[in-house]
């Protein structure tokens, strides 16, 4: 069934668990009532072979005195009409002769004296033939298949010789009764022992299931909602279950890493490609560009003063500076001399930001210091730091905090900056070192561009932990030891 | 025989027993040993057996006769009428036949009065499902009960009826047998054991009146002429102040209150001294039959 075998686990275990119980409970029920019924049957059978043999032993001497009251009298004896166990009443009994013909029986009317029994029919004639097949001194147990009797028969013997027989003819269905009470009672017990049994089962079941159903649901999550996937409801023990939890955690962590591994990549060479084009188009104008100011400075000094053509060529000229300070903005090189990067250039940043932290009421705390100067350009290092302060600032909430960090050691220098603001959104994440992107109506999107060229100019490194109430830039720099 | 009936009827047998063991023991003395007791001989052929009834009696006769008396009881009267001959009983309840076998040996005591008559007949009983069987001659071939070789309502008129009817009394039936009690016969019949059955008619009776449900199974296809009723008789050399005493003690039952119940519960009038010749019908069938 295909139904069944698409069933959840959380329904499949309990049935399988309570077909278990439940079999298991049918089938001991169903040992216990055969061993009782065989037990029934054997009893009601030595019961029968002994009273046959015990009136066999009464009769003879009826049977020989040909004393039908007697054996009639004896017959009667062995009946109780107010028998416990009706079963054990024999339906018939009588005393038959050499010949087969009835000398006495309990039932005169049905079996009367000097008659065969054979006349009834059916089974009493069969009887007959049994009796003539085996050995005549040998009590025998008949039952007949196509009657409701069957019968014990117990040779009447008197000195070796059989007289006749004593035949017990008993109701194969008069037990029937009792039969059905016993099942009565072992199914209302067998009920009882489910009715504690089975709820415990389904639970233990319940529970059997439950870490499978728990990994199955974190299976579904992958790899579409990896990051919410629930980890930690997962099964911690050692079974293979746990195991397979482990495991599954092991995937899932490697999974994620990956997905970092490739995003990181992606934003990498995107800066890369941005990088290369915006130096190829800075060189492109840079040349044009010099050109052009060396033109005006050659005007001014040699033109015929025109005023007109000043006041245009002055035009040109500021026009043709904001373009230049664009492009050098835009393509960040390393000087070829600069001085070391010293404790003192922290102080003087933080004097230049300090103007505008007042105007927003952001606090400004500075974690650690520097010891000596560093072998670092001081004027890019500088850059770094302002352009993080100033966009830390302007990130902070009114009244809010800026943390700047400072360690240098074992030749590297490690810089963070921190702020308490709203913490970028994830779409912007993607693209917030790239130029022009910036999400502020204020400056030109080139800050963090700038502080990104400078750090890949120097080897270094920079991450960007962004969350409520809490966004840190943290940037590593290789330096020589001095 | 309906299921109300059987356990009583066991119950009885159950007594008898026990009875007839005590009596067993009994005999052993030499009758004539003990001077003082008076042995009565009873058989349960027609007397049902009934101990606390025999108590009453036997405690109400010594009171009677200011001597001890022992009530011995056996199953058959051929039992009974050896003991009497043989001297070891003083005297016998017994049937008319066997009086009128061995009357040289006996003294005629009493007599029993039933409805007023020291007479009583024998009946032919056959099943009361069995609507066809007429007379005894429909009986041919069948199984017919006999209370007691002995008796005469329960064998002798039986086998007297098949005589003179030119029949052979022992290949006319197929199978015959003595149930040694008229009630018991009434029991066989009724059950359908024995297709007919010669019972003594005081016997059924009595029984008609006492348990209907063992009468009702059987129907009466004939009734005997009259016959003297069952006779207490005495040894032959009685002495004649015990004949004269036991007698008088039977005669006067009825002015006795205590006797008076006795009997009811016998269902007797009383008794008559009698007369011998009360028998000789008894006596012609016996001689016609042969076993005189």
């Amino acid at each position: 069934m295909i139904a069944l075998d698409d069933l959840s686990l959380r329904w499949k275990i309990p049935l399988r668990v309570m077909a278990a119980v439940l079999g298991t409970a049918l089938a001991v029920t169903a040992a216990l009532v055969t061993r009782e019924y065989d037990e029934m049957r054997q009893n009601l059978e030595s019961h029968a072979k002994s009273l046959a043999r015990v009136l066999a032993n009464t009769l003879v001497t009826p049977v020989l005195h040909d004393d039908i009251w007697r054996a009639y009298e004896i017959l009667q004896s062995a009946r109780d009409p107010a028998a416990i166990a009706p079963e054990l009443q024999a339906d018939v009994v009588m005393v038959t002769d050499a010949e087969f013909r009835v000398f006495v029986s309990s039932r005169p009317r049905d079996f009367p004296i000097g008659a065969s029994p054979a006349r009834q029919g059916g089974a009493y004639a069969r009887l007959r033939a049994a009796l003539m097949d085996r050995k005549s001194t040998e009590q025998q147990v008949i039952e007949p298949a196509d009657s409701v009797h069957y019968f014990v028969m117990s040779p009447l013997v008197a000195d070796g010789v059989a007289l006749g027989h004593v035949i017990l003819g008993y109701s194969k269905i008069s037990f029937v009764p009792r039969f059905i009470g016993l099942v009565g009672r072992a199914a209302f017990v067998t009920l009882l022992v489910l009715l504690l049994i089975l709820p415990v089962s389904w639970f233990a079941a319940r529970q059997t299931g439950a870490p499978l159903l728990a990994l199955a649901d974190a299976m579904r999550q992958v790899p579409g909602e990896l990051g919410s996937a629930r980890l930690p409801d997962l099964p911690q023990n050692k079974d293979e279950i746990g195991q397979l939890g482990d495991a599954f955690r092991r995937m899932v962590g490697e999974l994620r890493e990956k997905q970092e591994l490739e995003e990181q990549m992606i934003a990498s060479q995107r800066l890369a490609a941005v990088g290369r084009l915006s130096a190829g188009i800075a060189h492109e104008i840079n040349n044009p560009l010099g050109g052009m100011l060396t033109a005006i400075t050659t005007y001014r000094r040699h033109g015929n003063g025109d005023p007109l053509a000043l006041e245009t060529f002055s035009l040109l000229e500021r026009g043709l500076d904001q373009i230049r300070n664009t492009v050098a903005a835009l393509l960040v090189e390393t000087k070829a001399k600069d001085r070391s990067f010293a404790p003192a250039d922290i102080d003087d940043l933080l004097i230049l930001v300090d103007a505008e932290a007042a105007a927003r009421k952001v606090t400004l705390h500075v974690g650690g210091r520097l010891q000596s100067p560093l072998p670092l350009p001081a004027t890019l290092l500088r850059q770094i730091v302002l352009n993080l302060l100033l966009n830390a600032v302007a990130a902070a909430d009114h009244g809010g905090k800026v943390r700047l960090g400072m360690d240098a050691r074992n030749g590297m220098l490690h810089l963070s900056v921190c702020n308490d603001g709203a913490h970028i959104p994830d779409s912007r994440m993607a693209h917030l070192f790239e130029p022009f992107a910036s999400g502020r109506e204020k400056g030109h999107g080139l800050g963090l561009w700038v502080v990104y060229q400078i750090v890949k100019q120097l080897n270094g490194g920079l991450t960007v932990d962004s969350e409520p109430g809490n966004t840190t830039f943290r940037i590593e720099i290789p330096y020589g030891e001095p | 025989m309906n299921d109300d009936d059987r356990s009583p009827v066991r119950l009885r047998r159950r007594c008898f027993l026990r009875s007839a063991l005590v009596a067993a023991a009994l005999p052993l003395l030499p009758a004539r040993a003990e001077q003082g007791g008076l042995r009565v001989g009873l058989t349960p052929v027609f007397l049902d057996d009934q101990m606390s009834f025999l108590t009453r009696w036997r405690v109400w006769l010594e009171r009677r006769l200011k001597r001890s008396v022992v009530f011995v009881q056996r199953g058959s009267y051929r039992e009974v009428m050896d003991l009497i001959r043989g001297g070891k009983l003083d005297f016998a309840w017994i049937c008319g036949y066997p009086y009128v076998r061995y009357r040289h040996d006996l003294r005629l005591v009493a007599v029993p009065v039933w409805r007023g008559r020291p007479y009583y007949q024998s009946y032919l009983i056959v099943p009361a499902d069995d609507r066809k069987t007429g007379s005894l001659a429909d009986l041919r071939g069948k199984v017919f009960a006999y209370s007691d070789p002995d008796s005469n309502s329960g064998f002798l008129y039986p086998q007297y009826r098949l005589a003179s009817q030119g029949e052979n009394p022992t290949t006319f039936f197929s199978r015959s047998f003595f149930t040694w009690a008229h009630r018991k016969v009434v029991e066989a019949v009724g059950v359908g054991l024995a297709d007919g059955g010669a019972v003594d008619g005081y016997v059924w009776d009595t029984l008609a009146e006492f348990h209907p449900g063992l009468t009702s199974a059987t129907r009466i296809i004939e009734r005997s002429p009259d016959f003297g009723h069952t006779p207490f008789v005495a040894r032959r050399d009685i002495p004649a102040a015990e004949m004269r005493q036991f007698r008088g003690a039977l005669l006067d039952m009825p002015a006795d209150p205590e006797g008076a119940q006795l009997l009811r519960l016998l269902s007797l009038d009383g008794f008559v001294a009698g007369q011998p010749a009360l028998f000789d019908g008894i006596a012609r069938m016996a001689m016609r039959v042969g076993k005189v």
